[in-house]
């Protein structure tokens, strides 16, 4: 056979230069990283001890501290349900003017969109200054923080269901002379309902969680306890309070989940 | 005709109404029990400051080079992110393996469940707290960032790792095993190859969240553009606000842009 015929490998496949110029940039990126970090482990394991200090102090908590943390975890799981809830009232009709099928105007679906991605970059305890700065300090900073995270979160899951449904219903009732409020009540509603509140659910374990740490910057809940007993040194106290959160998010996950495998 | 229809029992015709009753009572609870503060006099002036601070941003904050700028506080910030979830990744399979279950194991199954409540644990434990506590450890900066960000990524990592393995296709691992292969062969050449492109995708999307996380950590003292934001807020000084949320917009948007390519390559 012709030895012209065996394909040649060029040759940055013989030497499998992608590969490695890919190698070399990952470690350069590693190496720039730690120095811009300053990450110093012989510090780090010369101070273990003080980290191992404050492990076996938070490994004793202070359970008579429990009946203190009762009412601001209830406070956390109120926070979030409320504001999980405005979030999702302000969701639903952002979410269908986001929707690909019901929505054929791409100036309005992008205008939507690009306003919903922007609300989604902004993490939690971002928001969570922005609002005690804004309200004032207390639950009510937490709820709105709450309520704009949940917007973002819920009103993507919401339009991604809705594209996805099934346009016959749709169609059969524009056939018979429906208007698009009616669309929507009585073909788009009755297929969505299960996957909205299996979602809602889904994002109010989120906010628990969430909720759990907004306080610290005076929003409310149990993060306000979590800031003091830090700021103070009272890592007994700190225990405590991350025991509760441990439960209160184990609770809350387990009865959520079990409703959305019902609605399933 | 009528005795075909099926008679709905008691439970099932009005048991709507006994839920609705408790989801209504929960929302009792939870309106009765916050307190609305109400908002204070100065809100609709405080929030008409910080649009106009998104609209008329401190351009000179963004590089001055003295390192305290936005753009080398940026860096910082992605670098956090970036370390800490490689260190995260490393850390995370161990403990992938560890809450993973074998196909031939039962639902309670003592390795696989003591893993599984571990992770849950990591998850669950606040990050903010982490980042205090090493602090303690190595001081302000942002070492105490990525230090956070690799333990608490575990939480989400491993169980992701886990469900992977639970997940994925044994073939390779028989092949390997009846031609011969040791254990080691078999781990090796058989399952990491296989699970490689989905640990992957996972550590990208982590680093998505990483940098979200990482952008707030400086609100403790753990490093990134955190501190200065937090600084801003509380002195009021709205244009620096106002470059920085930008700053954290565009930094976030570009991030999920290329680690979404990439993810989409990868499976």
């Amino acid at each position: 056979m012709d030895k012209d015929l065996i394909p040649k490998r060029t040759f940055v496949q013989k030497y499998h230069v992608k590969g490695l110029v890919g190698t070399f940039i990952f470690l350069l990126l590693l190496w720039g990283s730690a120095v811009m970090t300053g990450v110093n482990w012989g510090e780090f394991f010369t101070n273990l001890d003080q980290f191992f200090d404050l492990l076996s102090r938070m490994a004793h908590p202070a359970w008579d501290y429990t009946n203190i943390v009762i009412q601001p975890i209830l406070e956390t799981i109120q926070m979030a349900l409320i504001g999980t809830t405005i979030g999702t009232l302000i969701a639903i009709p952002f979410s269908i003017l986001a929707a690909r099928n019901l929505i054929k105007n791409a100036v309005v679906r992008g205008v939507i969109r690009f306003i919903l991605n922007l609300v989604r970059t902004l993490p939690d305890l971002l928001l969570a200054a922005l609002f005690v700065a804004i309200v004032g300090i207390g639950s009510t900073a937490g709820v709105w923080t709450l309520a704009v995270f949940s917007f973002g979160m819920i009103s993507k899951l919401f339009y991604e269901t809705i594209e996805t449904i099934d346009d016959g219903p749709l169609e059969a009732l524009r056939a018979a002379g429906a208007n698009n409020v009616q669309v929507v009540v009585f073909a788009v509603v009755p297929q969505v309902l299960n996957s909205f509140v299996s979602y809602f659910l889904y994002t109010f374990e989120i906010n628990v969680r969430a909720s759990t740490v907004l306080g610290y910057l005076g929003a409310g809940g149990i993060g306000v306890y979590l800031q003091r007993s830090l700021s103070s040194f009272r890592y007994d106290q700190t225990a405590v309070i991350v025991i509760a959160i441990l439960l209160i998010v184990i609770v809350i996950d387990s009865v959520s989940n079990s409703l959305r495998e019902r609605l399933q | 005709m009528t005795e075909n229809i099926k008679k709905q029992n008691f439970a099932a015709r009005y048991g709507w109404i006994f839920w609705a009753v408790i989801v209504l009572l929960f929302y009792v609870w939870s309106i009765t029990g916050l307190k609305f503060s109400g908002l204070q006099e100065s809100a609709g002036e405080v929030s008409k400051s910080i649009v106009n601070g998104l609209f008329h941003p401190e351009w000179g904050y963004f590089y001055d080079g003295s390192g305290e700028d936005l753009f080398s506080l940026i860096i910082q910030t992605l670098a956090i992110a970036f370390l800490g979830t490689f260190v995260s990744a490393i850390l995370s399979v161990p403990f992938a393996f560890w809450a993973a279950r074998g196909l031939e194991e039962n639902k309670l199954h003592l390795r696989s469940s003591s893993g599984k409540f571990v992770l849950v644990f990591i998850r669950t434990f606040p990050e903010l707290v982490l980042a205090i506590m090493f602090i303690k450890a190595v001081g302000p900066g942002s070492f105490a960032g990525v230090l956070a960000v690799s333990i608490h990524s575990i939480g989400m990592l491993g169980k992701l790792f886990g469900e992977a393995i639970e997940n994925m296709d044994r073939g390779s691992e028989e092949a390997i095993q009846s031609a011969g292969g040791s254990k080691a062969d078999m781990w090796l050449l058989a399952t990491m190859p296989t699970i490689m492109p989905e640990f992957l995708s996972y550590t990208l999307y982590r680093f998505e969240i990483a940098v979200r996380s990482a952008s707030i950590l400086g609100m403790v003292g753990a490093g990134g553009i955190g501190t200065p934001l937090l600084f801003a807020i509380q002195t009021r000084n709205w244009p620096r606000v106002g470059i920085i949320l930008l700053g954290i917009i565009v930094m976030v948007t570009m991030i999920d842009l290329i680690s979404g390519s990439i993810r989409k390559k990868l499976v």
